[in-house]
């Protein structure tokens, strides 16, 4: 495989879609499908052979605005319609060449307008199952390029360059993540591909693996090249069937076209990569215990230092990255890392993808440049809240990352500044809540999470989210007390600053960032017995029986 | 220059010491005659770090590390005592005491417990937290020995021993968080497991969890420093 070849195959794919006079992309993502996409995608096939028109009907993956769906663009007018049920099917094939049918016909301009697609470039317009498309759409073209034109040290310069910082939550550079592993001795190395998603609320991982799997395996493949790496693993977890059933598709067609296994491009570069399922523990998303779990022992994280980077996957230097890094990595090779470094504020360059869900309009995937303000996300781009309630607090970052009020709204958005108003960019998990939600009854939720998720392996994040817990119980069901409450934030500190993980220091922030911005709520739950939003049940004091 | 020991040079509490690259600052600080409170930890097994009691602050970060699992760096500055580290020790065994079933008078480790002593040593008087007091069984099948799951702190000291210096793996942890428990084999009545019955787990269990059936009462002595010396005969072999 060439440059050249790649070409041939774009150009090839461009000729076979020309003899269409248009394209009707019909999204089958998980929440499309699950509303009839499928059956809508049959109706217009037999459709469009009917009518005899020359029509592409083609499946695609997540096109954003998951609420209004099942979505469906025709191209080449870019006519986006919602909530397209299999009977329209007949009358938007008739329509095709004329009109657009006013009654499907979605506005969501202000929703697209202030987006930036990088990650999701892809996304509503390729078969994620077709690797050709990937390509025509310059997929792979990164990869060719590193190889045959750059030196594994020009890569790494062109991310250190790029400003890239981990989409996994933590915001490592990615430069000079990859700059240690390559520099790590011994001749055998890894490259993971952490597709472990797990806070609620996220699924923008999911939504990547799935649509543009492609896009995944080329990231690795250029990093394997830049660290010297020879073997790759995709860890997924194994409640995301489709991203599995792609992923694996994907990878058969790569080796096919030869792009992974050995010598790819005629050069010395060899790598190929599996699949690795995960059982379902939101820890084995902490890369120390992902690495126990690849290995078959019990997901269980260690104390770092030694990091992966030295001493990873069965001791040898390994390369973590999150779905979302590794999906950045061909269009910063493509466009250069200072194209890259031109988006984005402060020390957070680039794009970041959100998963918006909550009480918010538009529901779904939006992809938007670093420094742009919470208000502009949930405002614009999610259009508010619904139903004429209020917006109350915003949840980032998912079971580790905290609610930020309306007060903090202009906050932008970067790795810093959430971590100062006492929430984190997470991997993208954003819940909108008005006020109808209970922030106690919120935080007692998020505890319950980690509590359930906690790997009990150390002492304060197995002991100390239970008794969190119970607290925030007794609270909720108004049998808290003041004392209840310092001791809660007694357990908090400890909590936070002694365990041994990442899920464990990070797992009071939901309470801290509560107790932060909504002490009153904590405060009427105990002094009033008093729910505010109404959601806890607080029976009124039972007369014990002596 | 034949030698090829690396030779580090660090500060713990104000005071300059040497140490071999490679010694975690437990080990290092022991050496010298600091101590520093550990449950999980017992020389002769590896380190997991997964009790939080030895956790010391480092210069030049905020964050806590835990010294048996941190390997020494050179010029490092090391402080094993202060009231934040100090409250979050009593904390943690606080969390410990509530978290199942604790009770020294009726223990057969009473006075010989490692957690008791913890306790003590750290000044606590009581705790804040509210018990929760699981429902947990007492595994008698063993004809030797007995493990009381209410006494267990998941220390993992048996699972490390029975791994590392018997070689038989007959202990493991099964479940997650608070719903953790050591068990033998896949599960299985102690007595009916494919333990050796050589007893080194309940020589390193810090509590009452595992216990000798032939000594009645509560004067249970253990003796885990048996590990050391263990070790050092099978490396001299």
């Amino acid at each position: 495989m060439n440059i050249e070849e790649l070409e041939q195959i774009a150009e090839s794919v461009r000729l076979e879609n020309a003899k269409f006079d248009f394209e009707v992309n019909v999204c089958m993502d998980l929440a499309c499908s699950s509303q009839g996409a499928g059956q809508l995608k049959d109706e217009l096939v037999k459709a469009v052979a009917a009518s005899g028109k020359k029509v592409l009907v083609r499946r695609t993956s997540c096109m954003g605005p998951c609420s209004h769906g099942p979505l469906l663009r025709v191209d080449p007018a870019d006519v986006l319609y919602r909530q397209v049920k299999a009977g329209n099917a007949q009358a938007i094939v008739d329509s095709l060449g004329g009109a657009p049918l006013p009654e499907l016909q979605c506005d969501l301009n202000e929703h697209f307008d202030q987006q930036m697609r990088v990650v999701l470039e892809n996304a509503g317009h390729i078969d994620p199952e077709k690797i050709d498309e990937y390509i025509a759409r310059d997929g792979y073209k990164a990869l060719v390029r590193a190889l045959t034109e750059m030196t594994p040290g020009d890569v790494i310069l062109t991310l250190t360059e790029s400003e890239l910082r981990g989409r996994g939550g933590g915001g490592y550079p990615t430069g000079l993540k990859w700059g240690t592993v390559a520099k790590a001795g011994g001749d055998l190395k890894y490259v993971v591909c952490n597709g472990d998603e797990g806070d609620p609320g996220a699924f923008m991982d999911r939504s990547v693996m799935e649509g543009d799997p492609h896009r995944v395996i080329e990231g690795m493949a250029i990093a394997a090249y830049a660290v010297g790496a020879t073997k790759g693993f995709i860890y997924v977890r194994a409640e995301y069937p489709v991203a599995v059933a792609r992923l694996t598709a994907g990878l058969r067609d790569a080796r096919r076209r030869g792009l992974l296994g050995n010598n790819i491009c005629n050069t010395p570069f060899c790598f190929d990569m599996e699949i690795r399922l995960g059982a379902g523990a939101f820890v084995c998303g902490e890369e120390t215990a992902l690495i126990a779990s690849i290995e078959g022992r019990r997901g269980t994280p260690k104390p770092r230092p030694p990091y992966p980077a030295v001493h990873g996957l069965w001791g040898k230097p390994t390369l973590i990255n999150n779905v979302e890094t590794f999906a950045n990595i061909a269009p910063i090779l493509r466009r250069g890392g200072e194209w890259f470094a031109s988006v984005g504020a402060g020390r957070s360059k680039g794009t970041k993808v959100f998963a918006l869900t909550g009480k918010i309009a538009n529901t779904g995937l939006v992809e938007v440049p670093m420094g742009i303000t919470l208000r502009q996300i949930i405002e614009s781009i999610g259009g508010g809240v619904p139903g004429g309630h209020t917006f109350k607090a915003v949840q980032t970052g998912g079971p580790s990352g905290g609610c930020i009020p309306n007060e903090h709204l202009d906050l932008q958005v970067t790795y810093e500044s959430l971590v100062q108003a006492g929430s984190m960019m997470g991997s993208g998990g954003m819940i909108v809540m008005d006020d109808s939600s209970c922030m106690v009854n919120v935080a007692r939720f998020f505890i319950e999470f980690c509590m359930t998720e906690s790997c009990g392996k150390c002492i304060p994040c197995r002991a100390g989210t239970a008794q969190m817990h119970t607290l925030l119980t007794r609270i909720c069901a108004g049998q808290g007390t003041m004392q209840d409450l310092e001791l809660l934030q007694d357990l908090c500190a400890t909590v936070k600053e002694t365990s041994l993980c990442g899920l464990g220091m990070t797992a009071p922030n939901p309470v801290l960032s509560t107790l932060r911005y909504f002490r009153n709520e904590y405060i009427e739950h105990i002094a009033n017995k008093r729910c505010p939003a109404g959601v806890c049940a607080i029976e009124s004091p039972v007369e014990v029986m002596a | 220059m034949s030698s090829a020991v690396d030779v580090k040079t660090l500060i713990i509490n104000g005071l300059n010491v040497s140490a071999r690259a490679g010694q975690s600052i437990l080990e290092v600080a022991r050496e010298n005659n600091i101590q520093i409170p550990t449950l999980c930890h017992l020389e002769g097994l590896s380190s997991v770090g997964s009790c939080r009691l030895c956790v010391v602050e480092v210069k030049g970060s905020t964050k806590l590390f835990p010294a048996c699992a941190t390997p020494v760096e050179e010029g490092m500055e090391v402080n094993t005592v202060s009231e934040r580290l100090k409250k979050h020790r009593r904390t943690i065994l606080e969390m410990l005491f509530a978290e199942r079933n604790h009770v020294c008078s009726v223990c057969v480790a009473n006075n010989h417990c490692e957690l008791q002593k913890l306790g003590q040593d750290q000044g606590l008087t009581h705790v804040r937290l509210p018990y929760r007091n699981p429902l947990l069984t007492v595994d008698a099948s063993n004809d030797r020995f007995t493990a009381d799951h209410n006494r267990c702190i998941l220390c993992t000291r048996c699972v490390r021993v029975c791994a590392e210096i018997e070689g038989a793996h007959v202990w493991d942890v099964m479940g997650r968080g608070v719903n953790s428990l050591v068990i033998t084999d896949l599960h299985e009545p102690w007595g009916d497991s494919t333990c050796t019955r050589c007893g080194k787990c309940v020589q390193v269990c810090p509590t009452g969890a595992l216990f000798d059936k032939s000594k009645v009462g509560t004067d249970h002595p253990k003796s885990p420093d048996f590990l050391p010396y263990l070790n050092l005969m099978r490396e001299a072999r």
